[in-house]
Order: C-alpha cells, then structure tokens, then sequence
C-alpha cells in the first residue's frame, strides 16, 4: 500500500497535497484499491467553496459508488478534466495524475490537523 | 467463515477477499472489468464453491421434485438440468436453484450459498413424500469454466468427448478425479460446471490442469465481481437482488419456468389466481445513457411519482452504459418507456428496454 509521507489524510481516505497556499486533493491508494475499477468521477460543477469536511462529488465504481469529502476550507480552482474521459487514472496513479480537485486554501494552518502518513496508515492498520 | 478448496491459491494470486455466505471468497483477482472481458472474448475459471449441493433420493424423488420447484421436472432425462424456482405457500420465492436428473431416484438440486440452510429446512418440512434429503455442500467443490474458449479448455482435459449440449451434463474425469461436467453457467456465454468432492491437493491438480490446458487462450482467474456483471448484462436474477420472499416469479419475469399447468405443486393456487388476476408489477430490464449509474434499491420514478425501485444496477463493462433491473408498476413496463432513476436526489433519465442488454 502506498502511502507518501509528503501528503495528509483524511479517515475517509482523502489525501491533500499542499504547494504554497494551493491544495490538491485526491483519494489514496487504498481507496482506490478497495473501490475496485472506477468509472466515473462526479464532482458537483455549482460547487465554488468548500469547507472541511463537504461533500463535493462522488467516485463511481463498478460494484460500489462512494462520496468525496474535502479535508480542508478553500476556494475551488480547478477540477481534473481528464478524469471525465480516462477515470482509471485515480485507480492507476492515485497520487499523480489521477488528483481529482484544487482548491485555493483559506486557511493552510489547518492542514495539520489532518492524519500524516503514519497516523493513517496506523488507521489501515499496517 | 468457511473457505473453499482453493482458497489458498485465490490467496497466492493475490486476490480481493471478502467475507460472502459464510465463505472467504475472492471479488477481484486483478479489475472487474478486465475479468469481465476475459470471460466475454476468451476463457475464465470461477472458484463458486460456496453454492449448495442438496440431493434428493429415493423411489419419490422425481415427485418430490415436482412438489417442491415450479418448473416441470417430469421433462428431464437422466443427465439434463433445468432452472427453477421453490415457493413458499403465499408464492414467495424461497430460492432459485438448478435441478440436475441423475435418475429416476436421484436428484442434485444446486442453490444460493446464502440460502442453502434455509434451503434445506424448506425441503424438509416439505417432505411428505419419504424422500431422503442429503445437504452435501461441504463435500463439493464447484469451478465455473466460462467463455467461447472454455471448450477447447475443457475437451483437453476431460475423459469423455465433450458432446455436450446446453444444460446437460455428465460423469467424467478430470485431472484423475471423478466430477460432475455440466454445461452450464451464470455469464451466458458458452460454458461448463465442473462439480467434484476432493481435498485440497487434488482441487490444486484440477486447477492447475484446468490453466494449463487454457494458457493459449490466456485463461484467468475472475472473481464473484465479475460474475455479477456478467450476469446482470444477461438479466439473470439474483437472489436477494431482484427475487426473494417478498416477491413472486411470475413477476420476476420467470413465467417462463413456471408451468402452471403441471397437476400441483406448493404455491400453484396462488400463483395461477396472481396470473389470472393480472401482475401489479413487473421487473424490467432499464438502461441509461447517463454518466451515473444506478444501484440496488435506489427508487424509480415516472410522471413525477413512484412507481418502484432497482434491484440490481451496475456499469456494463461491454456496453460502458449504465445498466439496471427493478420492478415497476406494470402500466410502465412497457418496452421504450421512459423511466428515472433517483441517484442522490436527482432524476436520471432511463429507458426500458429489453434482455439480454448485452448480445453474445
């Protein structure tokens, strides 16, 4: 299971990526692994604001269906467009390509009350 | 939990396991929708050892088997199966199950892994007839060969020529052990059922004989994922889905399995007046375009109103469009329809349309 250090969690299985003050949010490998084939990724277009904690899509898979929550306050700047065609890059490059939303971060302090790496791979259990 | 023969290989493979009917059994090997298409082009094995074996013998077998299924079990020969149906008295369905003549004297009944307890009460209690009922599931292991290569597969390997037409079967063997060969499976694609009592050392030989003898036609394992997207592509029901006690066959769309003109048989009564009275509702086969897809129990809507619910949905990994079963009340059943799906509070366009959503 691949859990970078470089990143923060969520129990729901969220990670963030922080660079400077923008936040990139995706699910982690695990998930991704437990959810099987993902087929699509639905993230609700009115959303503009999040905060922590927000439901703003779902991830579709195969046999099961699962919402996305953010891990932190912010403003949405963009959302993977690539997901809509190739909704497979969350299963295969969880951290990397297949990120699913950035947001500008209202408040970047409040990253540290996410899990770090070994804080949630203590919650997998490894 | 209990774990099938070849659970230790399912475990070397690297399998997803999940606790399902009281069995460790495997989900996924590597993706759904990859063992998916390995079945539907070429050849899969699943390892569905947790089914039941329930056999019925003696000199009212064959009378037995009539009281307790809807179908007309007079129609089989020695070595011919057939889909049916056991009802509760109200024509609740207890279970679906495949009834396998091997004489006169002797029938294999196979069913639902989480139903098979239940299962064998029901037989029981029912048993009037002095008929012996023998609960042999622990005993069996089931391997499921499915896919247009499975029988050049399986011709390799088996002791007998493999003239075998659809829902026949016969004794044969296989890697030395004896087994059940049955054409038969839940993918509808051509296909066999290989159903035999061994340890675990010659379950491994069976395996591996069956892998190498499909190693030209890049043969996989395929997980109970796949098995249900295969099915549900083909519209079979599945127990605990789109059939269980609260709901009858006619309605179900098994009207076709349940022979009402047989002389009796427990729920006849019931089910001919729900015939003759008209069907309040009927399961239909609804497909949609939509990029969200439906799943069990998410409600059915049309003209602003509720008109019923899904009882199996998934993502058809052939078609990439969302796919789905439920039931509706019968004036929207109609083939073309216009029918919506609620997913999280929206309404998402589908249609009725007719089965088998995917053609193979």
């Amino acid at each position: 299971m691949n859990v970078p250090e470089n990143l923060k969690y969520t129990k729901e299985h969220e990670w963030i990526k922080v660079e400077g003050t923008t936040g990139i949010i995706g699910v982690t490998d695990y998930a991704q692994g437990e959810l099987g084939d993902i087929v699509y990724v639905d993230i609700n277009p009115d959303i503009t604001e999040l905060n922590a904690g927000d439901p703003f899509g779902t991830i579709e898979a195969v046999k099961t269906v699962s919402d996305l929550y953010a891990p932190a306050n912010g403003k949405v700047i963009e959302i993977n467009k690539k997901l809509n065609d190739e909704p497979q890059l969350v299963n295969s490059d969880p951290y990397g390509e297949g990120w699913i939303i950035k947001i500008e971060l209202s408040d970047p302090a409040q990253i540290n009350s996410l899990l770090d790496s070994a804080a949630y791979k203590a919650q997998l259990g490894q | 939990m209990k774990k099938t023969k070849f659970y230790s290989i399912h475990e070397k493979l690297g399998a997803k396991i999940v606790d399902f009917a009281g069995y460790k059994m495997p989900v996924q090997y590597s993706s759904i929708i990859a063992e998916h298409k390995t079945v539907r082009t070429s050849v899969g094995v699943f390892d569905v050892s947790h089914m039941g074996e329930i056999f019925i013998r003696g000199e009212k077998a064959l009378e037995f088997v009539q009281h307790i299924t809807v179908n007309d079990a007079s129609l089989l020969n020695d070595g011919r199966v057939q889909y049916s149906a056991m009802c509760y008295k109200d024509g609740g369905i207890v279970d679906d199950l495949l009834v396998y003549r091997v004489n006169q004297n002797e029938f294999m009944l196979v069913v639902n892994a989480s139903n098979k307890d239940k299962d064998y009460n029901w037989m029981v209690e029912s048993n009037s007839f002095g008929v012996k009922i023998d609960d042999e599931s622990d005993e069996y292991s089931l391997l499921a060969v499915q896919g247009p290569k499975s029988k050049d597969v399986i011709e390799k390997i088996c002791s007998k020529n493999l003239d075998l037409e659809y829902y026949h079967f016969f004794l044969a063997k296989i890697a030395g052990v004896d087994m059940i060969v049955s054409r038969t499976g839940y993918t509808g694609e051509l296909g066999y059922e290989l159903y035999f009592k061994s340890d675990e050392f010659s379950a491994e030989k069976i395996w591996n004989t069956i892998f190498e003898a499909g190693k030209d036609f890049n043969i996989q394992p395929v997980g109970l994922g796949a098995r249900d997207s295969l099915r549900l592509e083909m519209g079979y029901c599945l127990y605990g889905n789109d059939i269980d006690q609260t709901t009858n066959p006619l309605e179900a769309g098994l009207g076709w399995i349940t022979k009402l003109k047989k002389s009796s048989f427990i729920a006849k009564d019931v089910l001919v007046k729900v015939k003759d009275e008209g069907l309040k509702r009927k399961l239909v086969p609804m497909v949609s375009d939509e990029k969200a897809f439906p799943r069990h129990g998410y409600e059915l809507f049309a003209d602003g109103k509720k008109i019923g619910h899904i009882t199996s949905g998934t993502v058809s990994p052939i078609l990439e469009k969302a796919i789905a079963l439920g039931y509706v009340d019968s004036e929207y059943a109609k083939e073309g329809n216009q029918i919506n799906f609620i997913i999280r509070g929206k309404e998402v366009p589908a249609v009725v349309t007719k089965l088998p959503f995917v053609k193979v």
